[in-house]
C-alpha cells in the first residue's frame, strides 16, 4: 500500500466531489436543512414524550390520580402502567423498560398526614430517556412538595437523580444527525460510485495501473472521514448557534465517525458490488440505509420507541454509532461508550473484509 | 533469435451460450505491429481484453513477456499499455489531472504536457472529461496508455469514430510507437489501416482465425489474383465463358474475367471483338485485403 497512490486518488476523488453540485448539496447543505427543520419542529415542542412506567402499589386515590396526571401534564413523558402485582426488577428487565417509578402503598396516607415517604426510581443512566422521566418526576414531585408543605419535603425519590442534566431534544438531534450523515454520505456516494464505476468500465481502467482495490478502498475511507468531519462540525455549529444545543466537544467522537465510516463504505462498496446494474445498486442502498435512517437514534432517541423496535433498533450498525456519540457528546459516559466502539469496530472490520473480497474491478 | 512478445496458445472463451473466442492462437514477435481485422462480434476485444489480463479465458494458455497476464497482472501492468474500446474516465476530471494521477501511479516523472501536445489534445488539457468529443475521449485513451512507456501497447479500435485530420495523426502515433521498438497489437475494421501500418493481419470471425501473415501474404494465399474488368452485359459474359472456358461474373454492366495468364487477356478481347461490343471499361485488377476479407467473411456467413 502506497501512501502516494492513496493521495493521488484522493485529489482525483476531491476533484472530482467538488466540481459536482449534487454530491456538495447531499453532503453539506442537506444534513443543514433536516437539522433546521427537525430542530424548530421538536425543540419546543412535545415530541419528545418518553415512556415512564408507574408501578402503583397504593391503589386508585385521589393522591395517586392526581400525581399520575401531574406527569402526564408534563408532556416529557407518558405514562405506563406496571401491574402491581410484578416485582418490579423483573419486569424492568424483562421489558427493557429504561425508566420505573414505584408508588408506595403507603402514599396517600403520608401525603395526607404530612410525613415523609420515598418513591423508588429505576432508571438505566445511559439511556437518554431516562433523563426526561427524572426531570418529569422532579417537576412533579416539587410541586406536590411545594403545596404540601413549602417548607420540608415531604415526598422524596430515591436514587439520586438530581446530579444528572437534564437534557432537550435538540442535544440528542446533534449527535443523531451527525451519525446520519455518518451513515447516508459514506453510503450512498459508494454505492453509486461502485456500481458506475464499475458499469462505466472505470473499475477497468483502474485495475490496468498499479492503484490497488485496497489502496483504493483506503482513499475512500479517508475521503469520507475527511467529508464526515466537516459535516459534524457543521452539524455542531448548527445546533449550537440555532438552538442552543449542549453538547460536549470531545476527542471521543473521532473513533466513532471513523468506525463509522470504514462501516458504512465497506457496507455501500458491497452493496454497489453484489447488484448488476446501477439502479439495482441504489435499490439494495435504500433498503439497507432507511431503516437506519430512522430507526437508530438519528431523530428521536431510541429509549423513546416501543420496545418492539427497539429490539430492531439494536440489530442495526448506526445505532452502536450514535449510541456512543450520544454516551461521548451528552454523557459524557465512557463506559458504555467502549461497548459502542467495541461492536462498531467488529462490525466494521466485518463488513470490510466482505467489501474486498466481494468487490472485483475485473469481470472474469 | 527474434523473441515472442505475444503468445495465446488456443484461447477458449464463451459467454453463456456464445463462443466469443473459439481456438484462437496468436504468435506476436517483440517490435512487431500486429493488426486482428474482423467484422463486428468477431471476438477481437475480447481476444486482446484475456491478452491484457482483464478476462480470464475458458481454455487456452496466454503469455505476455514470458507471463501469464492473469496471474501476474500487477508485474504486468508496468509493461504494458492499454487503450480499451469505448474507453471511460471520471466524470468531471480534466485530460491533464487523469495523465497526471497515471504518472504517479506509475511511478513516472509527469509527462502530461509532452502526451497531449503529441495526440494533438493540448487545447482540451482543462476541460472535463465528460464535455470532451468521442474522438478526444480516444485521444486521451491513447495518452494514458503510453503514460508509462509500455513495451507493449494494446490499442482495440483506436481510430473509429475519429476525423480522417485525427486518424491521420493516430497513424503518425503509432508509426512513432514502432519506430521506438514498442510492440503494438490493434484491432480495426478499416482494412486500408491494417494494410498500411500492420506488419501481420489476422482475419478473425466467430472467434477463429481465418487467415494470417503480411497482408501480401494473406492476398496471395486467399486472393484470387487478377482480373480483368470490362463493360458488357451478362450475355457477353457467357460469351466469354463459353469460349475460353474462363471463370467469369458480371453485375451492374461489368464483367469480371479471372485471369491466369497473359494469353487469357487476348482471348477475351477476341470474344469482344467478335461480337462487336462497345468497351468503356477495362482493367486489370489485383485482389485487395478487402476483397480478400469480404470473401472470406461472407463464406463464414453463408455457413451459418
Ligand atoms: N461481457 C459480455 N457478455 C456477454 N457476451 C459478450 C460480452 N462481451 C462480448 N460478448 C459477445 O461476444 C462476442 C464477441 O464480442 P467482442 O466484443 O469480442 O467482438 P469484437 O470483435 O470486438 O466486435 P466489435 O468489432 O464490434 O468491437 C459477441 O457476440 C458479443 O456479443
Ligand atoms: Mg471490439
Amino acid at each position: 500500500m502506497k501512501p502516494s497512490h492513496i493521495l493521488s486518488d484522493l485529489v482525483i476523488y476531491f476533484k472530482n466531489f467538488a466540481r459536482s453540485r449534487e454530491g456538495v448539496f447531499f453532503t453539506f447543505i442537506f444534513p443543514v436543512i433536516l437539522i433546521a427543520v427537525f430542530g424548530s419542529i421538536f425543540s419546543h415542542g412535545t415530541g419528545g414524550s418518553v415512556p415512564l412506567y408507574v408501578q402503583n402499589l397504593n391503589g386508585t386515590t385521589g393522591v395517586t390520580q392526581e400525581f399520575l396526571a401531574g406527569l402526564n401534564q408534563t408532556h416529557l413523558v407518558k405514562v405506563h402502567m406496571i401491574p402491581a402485582d410484578v416485582n418490579v426488577q423483573n419486569y424492568i428487565t424483562r421489558n427493557s423498560v429504561t425508566a420505573a417509578l414505584v408508588i408506595p402503598s403507603t402514599f396517600t396516607d403520608a401525603v395526607r398526614a404530612n410525613t415523609t415517604t420515598t418513591l423508588p426510581f429505576y432508571y438505566n443512566p445511559t439511556q437518554s430517556s431516562s433523563q426526561f422521566a427524572a426531570q418529569a418526576i422532579n417537576l412533579v414531585v416539587e410541586h406536590f412538595n411545594a403545596q404540601l408543605s413549602g417548607t420540608h419535603s415531604i415526598i422524596s425519590v430515591s436514587q439520586n437523580t438530581n446530579s444528572v442534566v437534564a437534557t432537550s431534544y435538540i442535544d440528542y438531534l446533534v449527535p443523531g444527525l451527525i451519525g446520519f450523515t455518518i451513515l447516508t454520505s459514506p453510503m450512498f456516494s459508494t454505492t453509486y460510485i461502485v456500481s458506475s464505476y464499475k458499469k462505466e468500465k472505470i473499475f477497468r481502467q483502474f485495475s490496468l495501473t498499479p492503484l490497488t482495490k485496497s489502496e483504493w478502498l483506503f482513499s475512500r475511507f479517508t475521503g469520507s472521514f475527511i467529508i464526515a468531519l466537516l459535516s459534524a462540525g457543521e452539524m455542531i455549529a448548527t445546533g449550537v448557534i440555532l438552538f442552543d444545543a449542549r453538547v460536549i466537544l470531545t476527542p471521543l467522537v473521532l473513533p466513532f465517525i471513523l468506525l463509522g465510516v470504514v462501516l458504512f463504505v465497506s457496507l455501500g462498496t458491497i452493496a454497489g458490488a453484489l447488484a448488476k446494474t446501477e439502479e439495482g445498486a441504489s435499490v439494495i442502498g435504500n433498503i439497507i440505509t432507511f431503516p437506519m435512517m430512522f430507526l437508530s437514534g438519528t431523530f428521536f432517541p431510541v429509549s423513546a420507541m416501543p420496545s418492539w423496535l427497539q429490539g430492531i433498533a439494536h440489530l442495526l450498525p448506526l445505532y452502536y454509532i450514535i449510541d456512543g456519540l450520544n454516551s461521548v457528546m451528552i454523557y459524557t459516559n465512557g463506559a458504555e461508550a467502549v461497548l459502542d466502539i467495541a461492536v462498531s469496530a467488529t462490525l466494521a472490520l466485518l463488513f470490510f473484509v466482505i467489501a474486498l473480497a466481494v468487490f472485483s474491478w475485473k469481470e472474469e | 533469435m527474434t523473441q515472442t512478445a505475444i503468445a495465446a496458445e488456443h484461447l477458449v472463451k464463451s459467454y453463456g451460450s456464445i463462443k466469443a473466442v473459439d481456438g484462437l492462437s496468436l504468435n506476436i514477435r517483440k517490435g512487431e505491429v500486429y493488426s486482428l481485422l474482423g467484422p463486428n462480434g468477431a471476438g477481437k476485444t475480447t481476444t486482446i481484453e484475456i491478452l491484457e489480463g482483464l478476462r480470464r479465458p475458458d481454455e487456452g494458455n496466454v503469455s505476455i513477456l514470458s507471463m501469464d497476464p492473469w496471474k501476474n497482472a500487477v508485474e504486468l501492468r508496468r509493461k504494458v499499455g492499454v487503450m480499451p474500446q469505448g474507453f471511460n474516465f471520471i466524470a468531471k476530471i480534466t485530460p491533464k489531472e487523469a495523465i497526471r494521477h497515471y504518472c504517479t501511479l506509475f511511478g513516472v516523472p509527469d509527462n502530461s504536457k509532452e502526451l497531449l501536445e503529441l495526440v494533438d489534445l493540448t487545447d482540451m488539457a482543462r476541460v472535463s472529461f465528460e464535455h470532451l468529443s468521442g474522438g478526444q475521449k480516444q485521444k486521451l485513451g491513447l495518452c494514458l496508455a503510453m503514460a508509462n512507456s509500455p513495451e507493449i501497447i494494446f490499442l482495440d479500435e483506436p481510430t473509429t469514430g475519429l476525423d480522417p485530420q485525427a486518424r491521420r495523426n493516430m497513424w503518425d502515433v503509432i508509426k512513432r510507437l514502432k519506430s521506438e521498438g514498442k510492440t503494438l497489437l490493434l484491432t480495426t475494421h478499416y482494412l486500408e489501416e491494417a494494410e498500411r501500418l500492420a506488419d501481420r493481419v489476422g482475419i478473425v470471425d466467430h472467434g477463429r482465425m481465418l487467415a494470417e501473415g503480411t497482408p501480401d501474404d494473406i492476398i496471395g494465399e486467399h486472393g484470387n489474383g487478377l482480373y480483368l474488368r470490362i463493360s458488357g452485359t451478362a450475355e457477353l459474359a457467357s460469351r466469354i465463358r463459353s469460349a475460353t472456358g474462363l471463370e467469369c461474373s458480371s453485375k451492374d454492366g461489368l464483367v469480371d474475367i479471372k485471369i491466369d495468364a497473359n494469353e487469357n487477356i487476348v482471348n477475351v478481347l477476341r470474344v469482344v471483338e467478335s461480337v462487336h461490343s462497345k468497351l468503356s471499361v477495362l482493367e486489370l485488377k489485383r485482389e485487395g485485403l478487402e476483397d480478400v476479407f469480404v470473401k472470406m467473411v461472407g463464406r463464414m456467413e453463408g455457413n451459418e
